[in-house]
């Protein structure tokens, strides 16, 4: 899918963090921070698709909303094709608004139920662009063909179609200023499986046609291992592991990565019963109150006596893995004997081999 | 069936209607199944698939109106809770059938401290004093996994996690030892790490206290680890029944086929482009007279858009409503 011609970075983030405040007592002091994203860094592709797993909570969805500027971010730096939007005001960052889209989770909840389908999908072209009636129009028509719309629908109104076409319609939206990149937040996650392989085909199809670049956000593990090309899981506003995606669900590398592939079930009964299941114990703890040291220490099957002191940094064990667990660093190298890593490799954000 | 064992739960022939502004909804038609001492049946299906509603119509739980529960009879214990009195309905639910619901956000009274809630079914139905049903109620938060159970007594729903909440239902649904227990979705709204804790969970406990239980789920992969029999459902009719792993290595409904084709895993071959049912599922207006299915079938043939196809027992306690036969690739000889 992916050759060495695209291989160049569109996004780079560096050190993100995201903290919303919290106000407590009679005079709503400012007394902590949910730190929701935590200091990640990492890059996506020209072309590519990145899956960003985790459980609820883990601060996916801000971190994919806070790389297009949906917050104002607390900290850290974002590169989209090659232009800082990290810190820039609202009125620099509109005209660049047209390269970054979004789909959202709630297909319901994110359509404008006054509005008709054409005035939904043409609203992006009316704030950005300076078509005439009659372009928008055609425009939408074109739009509504690529996404699988019948053009007969374009004077309906949203509640008027099922799940699937409603997310349909928030993708034609999307594509409606020829973005680079759109980021998907959880686009499947409200509908039946059977309308869920609809619309991941219709992704894939559409970033092969238009050179789209996708962060696939999900908890679905099965649909990310489908569609994406590299894979980011994050756990309590940190980025645990980040790989290609056959390596990483053949041998997932850290603890809480090789926990959440096997908590999935498989719909086969046969592989399913051959299956070793490690059970985490208990709750994500706080993001408000995140434990001291390894974020995931409070319930990591392997944990040591160090992950409760330091921090561990977000190294590339392998070529293009990187992973953020005290079980890979250097001095270590022994019990991480089978990932076969060298010493500390430059840290370049290297693909990993595409199939 | 493959064995004698009488059903604690046989439901035959039931049908629910709404009466809409629109028309009325045939959302369940002439559904059948029964259920074994111990069994845990998994009812797959889409959403309106009717698989909730048959749920809620056995123990008569919807509105009427605008629900209106047709025909049928569903036997358990030797009654029939869909004639019986409301007073000897009330005994059974909460004791004898335990329910779990979907969203453990829901249904739970915000107002009431966990242990009110627990110990309420324990003092209805089992007669228990206050003291008792104490006892009992940190004994049961204890056997669901919740840590530090009589203190945690006293803390309001809001107090717990989504998972932690979903093991207070779990709880609240075994407190009178129900010797079926149904189950929709109880784990679709939690993460995968979650729902693996409350799925070692049921498998515990089913040993344990051996009742049987009805799990709905669309997640195939879930059925698949927990399930012994299952049932699909389209478009407010079972369309295929039977063992979980023959079901799995042999599915017979175009529809059964498609979905297990769509579903992708994390284990074995990676599909390069994930299989669709094209298509909408139907909106039941009127009562069958044609497959429901046939709109999206591939193999669809002149006599599905005729008759409604009847399940069909073919071997293995396995049956099937389809006039296509896999085996052949034609028309079935029935």
């Amino acid at each position: 899918m992916l050759d060495a011609a695209r291989s160049k970075p569109l996004v780079e983030v560096r050190g993100l963090k995201m903290y919303f405040p919290i106000h407590t007592g009679l005079l709503r002091r400012h007394t902590g921070d949910v730190k929701a994203v935590n200091d990640i860094s990492f890059d996506i592709y020209e072309g590519e698709t990145l899956g960003l797993v985790g459980e609820s909570g883990c601060g996916k969805s801000t971190c994919g909303r806070a790389l297009i500027r949906l917050y104002d971010i607390t900290a850290g730096s974002v590169k989209i094709d090659g232009v800082e939007i990290g810190h820039t005001d609202q009125a620099t960052l509109r005209p660049l608004r047209p390269k970054m889209q979004m789909v959202f989770q709630d297909p319901q909840a994110s359509l404008n139920p006054r509005l008709t389908v054409a005035e939904i999908i043409g609203e992006p072209l009316v704030e950005h662009t300076r078509m005439t009636k009659a372009e928008r129009l055609a425009r939408v028509y074109e739009l509504m063909d690529a996404v699988g719309l019948n053009r007969r629908f374009a004077n309906r109104y949203s509640h008027e179609f099922s799940g699937g076409q409603r997310q349909r319609i928030g993708i034609a939206r999307a594509l409606a200023l020829n973005p680079k990149f759109i980021v998907c937040d959880e686009p499947i996650a409200a509908l039946d499986v059977s309308i869920q392989a609809q619309v991941v085909n219709l992704l894939e199809e559409l970033q092969d046609r238009l050179g789209l670049t996708y962060l696939f956000i999900s908890h679905d593990l099965s649909m990310v291992r489908h569609i994406a090309d590299r894979v980011a899981v994050m756990y309590l506003g940190k980025m645990v592991e980040l790989g290609p995606r056959d390596p990483l669900f053949g041998e997932p590398l850290h603890p809480y990565t090789q926990a959440l592939l096997s908590a999935v079930p498989e719909p086969d009964p046969s592989l399913e019963n051959t299956r070793q299941r490690i059970i985490l114990k208990g709750d994500v703890p706080s993001p408000a109150n995140p434990p001291k040291g390894c974020a995931f220490c409070t319930r990591c099957p392997k944990v040591m006596d160090v992950c409760r002191q330091a921090e561990p940094g977000f190294r590339e064990v392998a070529p293009g893995r990187f992973v953020a667990c005290h079980l890979y660093d250097t001095t270590n190298q022994k019990t991480a004997g089978r990932t076969g890593a060298s010493e500390a490799s430059p840290q370049t954000y290297q693909h990993g081999e595409h199939a | 069936m493959p064995d004698g064992a009488l059903p604690v739960l046989d439901v035959r022939g039931l049908k629910t209607v709404f009466r809409t502004r629109s028309g009325e909804v045939h959302a369940v038609n002439s559904v059948s199944f029964d259920l074994k001492p111990g069994e845990l049946l998994g009812v797959v299906g889409e959403s309106g698939s009717g698989k909730s509603v048959t749920m809620m119509s056995l123990i008569r739980l919807l509105p009427s109106p605008p629900a209106d529960v047709r025909q049928g009879t569903v036997m358990f214990d030797g009654t029939d809770l869909l004639t019986c009195s409301d007073q000897t309905l009330r005994d059974i639910r909460g004791g004898k059938i335990g329910f779990i619901f979907q969203d453990p956000m829901t249904s739970l009274n915000p107002v009431f401290t966990v242990g009110f809630q627990i110990m309420e079914p324990l003092r209805r139905h089992m007669g228990m004093t206050k003291a008792q049903a104490r006892t009992r109620a940190a004994e049961l938060l204890d056997l669901v996994g919740i840590p530090d159970a009589r203190r945690r007594l006293g803390d309001y729903p809001h107090q717990f996690s989504g998972g932690m909440r979903q093991r207070v239902m779990i709880a609240i649904a075994l407190a009178c030892d129900p010797k079926v227990l149904i189950a929709d979705e109880p784990t679709t709204a939690l993460d995968v790490t979650i729902q693996a804790q409350i799925l070692e969970l049921v498998k515990e406990l089913r040993q344990k206290l051996g009742m049987a239980i009805v799990w709905i789920t669309h997640d195939l992969g879930v059925i698949a680890g927990i399930a012994d029999r299952v049932m699909v459902m389209y478009g407010g009719q079972v369309v295929e029944q039977a063992p979980v792993k023959e079901l799995f290595r042999n599915p017979q409904h175009p529809y059964t086929r498609a979905l297990l084709q769509t579903v992708p895993g994390v284990l074995g071959e990676r599909p390069e482009k994930l299989n669709v049912i094209e298509g909408q599922p139907p909106i039941l207006f009127q009562a069958p007279t044609a497959c429901a299915f046939r709109d999206r079938c591939k193999q669809a043939f002149d006599r599905c858009g005729r008759e409604n196809p009847a399940r069909l027992d073919v071997g293995q306690g396995h049956d099937v409503a389809c006039f296509w036969d896999p085996a052949t690739g034609g028309p079935r000889n029935a």
